[in-house]
């Protein structure tokens, strides 16, 4: 109770390393179960996606059934991944034969590096619209703003991203649509995902700032004469933080979770590029693999959130204290 | 006291815009690789360097040779084997190989690598040599000799397919697992990113004339929208795989052409001859005459042309019949078929049903080749308008040889490859063989047929073998067994800045080492 700072740190850390434990160990047996239950054979699907449609045949569906122990009782494959995992083997891809760690770390990266950047464009367009909207509540940018919230919200990525390709890549020639060069190839599908977030990162910049501006402690910090630049550095975005990091928290696991589409339309090799290929190929060690990925990440994130949100507001919440 | 926010807001704008022009410029598209470097990009993905998982990519973007080669009319040609003959018994094939080959690691080219390499691939159940008769693959001095249990004139033509693409000795690790991509084709692979690019350069020691370009790099793309725009933007110089909208969109570019050819692969309706209804001829002809072929290819293949009148499409030279009464589109005559096989209107008059049970059949799918799925919905209309509920259910393609190796599948709507190896006459034998295949026929069979197959496996030309193929055609166009429903073309986006560039319909190569930079 003297130090509460230290302990708060270490409260969220242990909560969240026992929540990522259980999360890992759900999402495993849930997502192999799931599988099981898709129709068809599954023999017969990873040997389409090993050697294409024209060359399945049952003789090549019987010789990945065998290779793969595929005809041992479910309980019996579940409880073999579930010892592996526990020493951190999360074994090989069924239509690669290369490890699950060997196929999902680029593609982790991959879709870090377009979520960052996505992220990052969408606070820069939202919080440019946000704090000018929010100057003068009502007037013609902020009705400009909701305008925008109202389209970015309403565009399927798909959509605006065939758009933004046409008219970028297409006509202007300035980029590449698909593959090409680290940073070049991450303009177009970073630029897709960041207008599809920056309308609502818009608006809540914006109530965050008109909530801040009217509150006393600004009105005060006016008062006795600080110069607006001081005032919105100091008063305004610190505590506007308060409102808006968990948002963003929200919108990256969102956004983890949405690439999928935005991955497959500019050959983005990320990891929903990778989930949708272990669902369609009945990879079950990537598809487990990949899903553990993406639930760790959420529990990272919102680790991340904690921590930050912790150190931006430092009143204390624990009923103790606060009592 | 507006003006420094403002300021703010408009530099936090422009240094966004800036950023991203910035990186966007830099990258470039295809102009800053003028010349030098083919890009090509299509579909399909590098999903193992086996080369049976491989998708054909590394025979197909000349990095591996195979023993014996074809031409872009699918007849065989000298690849790493100059002349190759069976023994008197028949049993004993021997291929004298070209000399002073090398792989691309400075290694010879000998009949005991690539008597090790075909070992491997011929232990491969997926690979169609596992199909063949083979006893053993042996180095004889400088010959391969390749020994079978029983004749198989087939054997040069099986050796054509990509999974027979030969690999140094330096590709496999202990296990036999291929760890790098080691041919001896004019280009050798320098990048290789899994599932998603292989960049190459030409092959200093290659054995012939070298290529002009000097390399390829070939990219995944998984959309045909996203691959339309680069071909019609010009930022890849070789688009595979563009649907008809993306096509239209090249037409109308400039700087860039399409090129095609027909391929000898059919869209059919592979039928279980053991269904009540179907195994009725009656009832397969009236599937067959309900369909309107020209229209269903011009709405959905966006040609006219593609409409199947008979199994084998005229780039199966040897196969297609010019004579052969085409197939036809007849709703009436669909319907007395129909009539005499038993089936009455029901109550309602919306389907046809016979003994109280409706004409009901499921029709299965996927969506590898994208026009599929449309074709089968409009193949479920036709039906419709003549009292047949088909259910069009869109899976993965490993559904159809699951549900017919467990005799579920009613109807199926799949595309056949005739020449998957050069030879056509082995996909054609496997897809009409008296036991049924998995993507061929189902519970049917025709002793005219099974004969006159066998008159042309024992001897391939001449008269005789002409009149079996004819009899071949002429069976399958009076019993159907599988309904024709349209070709196919293969197309690709051609950059006009590279010429020579030739479509091979069997895709065995891409032969982008006999392309040349336009000036």
């Amino acid at each position: 109770m003297t130090t509460p700072s230290v302990p708060r740190t270490v409260r969220i850390l242990t909560a969240r390393l026992a929540q990522a434990c259980g999360v890992a160990l759900m999402v495993s047996v849930v997502c192999f179960l799931v599988v099981q239950q898709l129709p068809g054979d599954a023999a017969y699907r990873i040997a389409a996606g090993r050697y294409g449609a024209d060359l399945v045949d049952s003789a090549a569906a019987q010789g990945v059934r065998q290779e793969l122990g595929l005809d041992r009782p479910v309980w019996q494959q579940l409880g073999d991944w579930c010892a592996d995992l526990f020493t951190l083997d999360l074994g090989r891809s069924l239509v690669t034969t290369r490890t699950v760690v060997d196929e999902l770390g680029p593609a982790l990266l991959a879709t870090l590096q377009l979520a960052a950047a996505a992220l990052l464009g969408a606070v820069l367009i939202g919080a440019a619209l946000g704090t000018e909207a929010a100057r003068r509540p009502g007037g013609i940018v902020d009705r400009m703003c909701a305008a925008w919230v109202a389209a970015s919200r309403a565009l399927p990525p798909f959509l605006l991203g065939i758009g933004l390709m046409v008219v970028l890549s297409g006509r202007a020639g300035w980029m590449s649509s698909a593959g090409g060069d680290g940073l070049a190839a991450l303009v177009l599908p970073a630029l897709t995902l960041a207008i599809c977030l920056s309308g609502l990162f818009a608006r809540i910049i914006r109530d965050a700032v008109i909530e801040v501006h009217q509150s006393a402690y600004v009105q005060f910090a006016r008062t006795k004469g600080l110069p607006e630049r001081v005032v919105i550095i100091r008063h305004t975005i610190r505590n506007a933080l308060v409102a808006v990091v968990p948002y963003v928290g929200v919108q990256a696991v969102v956004l983890i979770e949405g690439v999928v589409v935005v991955e497959s339309l500019f050959s983005w090799d990320g990891l929903g590029h990778a989930l949708v290929h272990a669902v369609f190929w009945r990879d079950v060690p990537v598809l487990q693999g990949a899903s553990l990925v993406l639930a760790l990440l959420i529990v990272a994130i919102n680790t991340g959130v904690d921590l930050a949100v912790a150190a931006l507001d430092p009143r204390p919440r624990h009923a103790g204290v606060t009592a | 006291m507006n003006t420094p926010s403002r300021r703010r807001v408009v530099s936090l704008t422009a240094t966004l815009t800036a950023a991203l022009v910035t990186t966007a410029c830099g990258g470039g598209g295809a102009s800053d690789r003028a010349r030098t470097i083919a890009r090509v990009v299509g579909p399909f993905e590098i999903h193992s360097l086996e080369p049976t998982a491989s998708n054909g990519l590394f025979t197909r973007l000349e990095v591996a040779d195979t023993v014996v080669s074809s031409d872009v009319e699918g007849t065989l040609a000298p690849g790493l084997a100059t002349t190759w003959q069976p023994s008197a018994d028949k049993l004993t094939w021997t291929f004298d190989l070209v000399d002073g080959a090398r792989f691309h690691d400075g290694t010879p080219v000998d009949a005991p690598a690539v008597a090790a390499s075909l070992t491997k691939t011929a232990a491969d159940a997926a690979s169609p040599l596992a199909g063949a008769p083979i006893a053993k693959i042996a180095a004889v001095g400088e010959t391969l000799n390749i020994s079978l249990s029983t004749p198989d004139p087939t054997l040069p033509a099986l050796l054509t397919h990509y999974s027979a693409g030969i690999l140094a000795p330096s590709s496999y690790d202990g296990a036999g697992r291929v760890t790098k991509v080691v041919g001896s084709g004019p280009f050798e692979v320098t990048e290789l990113e899994l599932p998603s690019s292989i960049t190459t350069r030409r092959f200093t020691g290659y054995r012939g004339d070298q290529p002009t370009i000097e390399g390829v790099e070939f990219s995944v793309v998984g959309r045909a929208e996203t691959r339309a725009v680069m071909a019609a933007s010009g930022q890849a110089d070789v688009v595979f795989g563009l649907e008809p909208a993306g096509r239209q969109r090249v037409d109308a570019a400039d700087g860039v052409s399409m090129a095609s050819a027909l391929q000898p692969r059919t869209v059919l309706l592979k039928v279980n001859g053991a269904h009540p209804a179907l195994k009725d001829v009656r009832v397969r002809r009236a599937l067959s005459l309900m369909l309107d072929r020209d229209r269903i290819a011009e709405a959905v293949l966006r040609e006219k042309d593609l409409a199947a009148t008979q199994i084998f499409p005229p780039a199966l030279a040897t196969w297609n019949q010019p004579d052969l009464e085409p197939l036809t589109h007849d709703v009436d005559r669909a319907r007395d078929l129909l009539t005499e096989a038993g089936y009455r209107p029901s109550a309602d008059g919306k389907t046809l049903e016979r003994d109280g049970k409706p004409l009901r059949l499921t029709l299965t799918t996927y969506p590898d080749r994208p026009e599929l799925p449309p074709l089968a919905t409009a193949i479920q209309e036709a039906a419709r308008a003549i009292g047949i509920t088909i259910d069009v259910a869109v899976g993965n393609s490993s559904e159809i040889p699951a549900k017919h190796a467990d005799g579920t599948l009613e109807l199926a709507l799949l595309t056949k490859h005739f020449a998957l190896v050069s030879d056509p006459f082995v996909s054609i034998a496997e897809t009409f063989a008296a036991g049924g295949a998995e993507w061929g026929v189902m519970n049917w069979q025709d002793p005219a047929l099974t004969t006159s197959l066998a008159t042309v496996a024992q001897q391939p030309t001449g008269p005789a073998a002409d009149a079996a193929r004819h009899e071949v055609a002429s069976v399958i166009q009076e019993q159907l067994p599988v309904v024709p429903v349209a070709w196919y073309r293969l197309n690709a986006a051609v950059s006009d800045r590279l010429g020579g560039f030739v479509i091979d319909p069997i895709e065995h190569s891409w032969r982008l080492s006999e392309t040349t930079w336009v000036p």
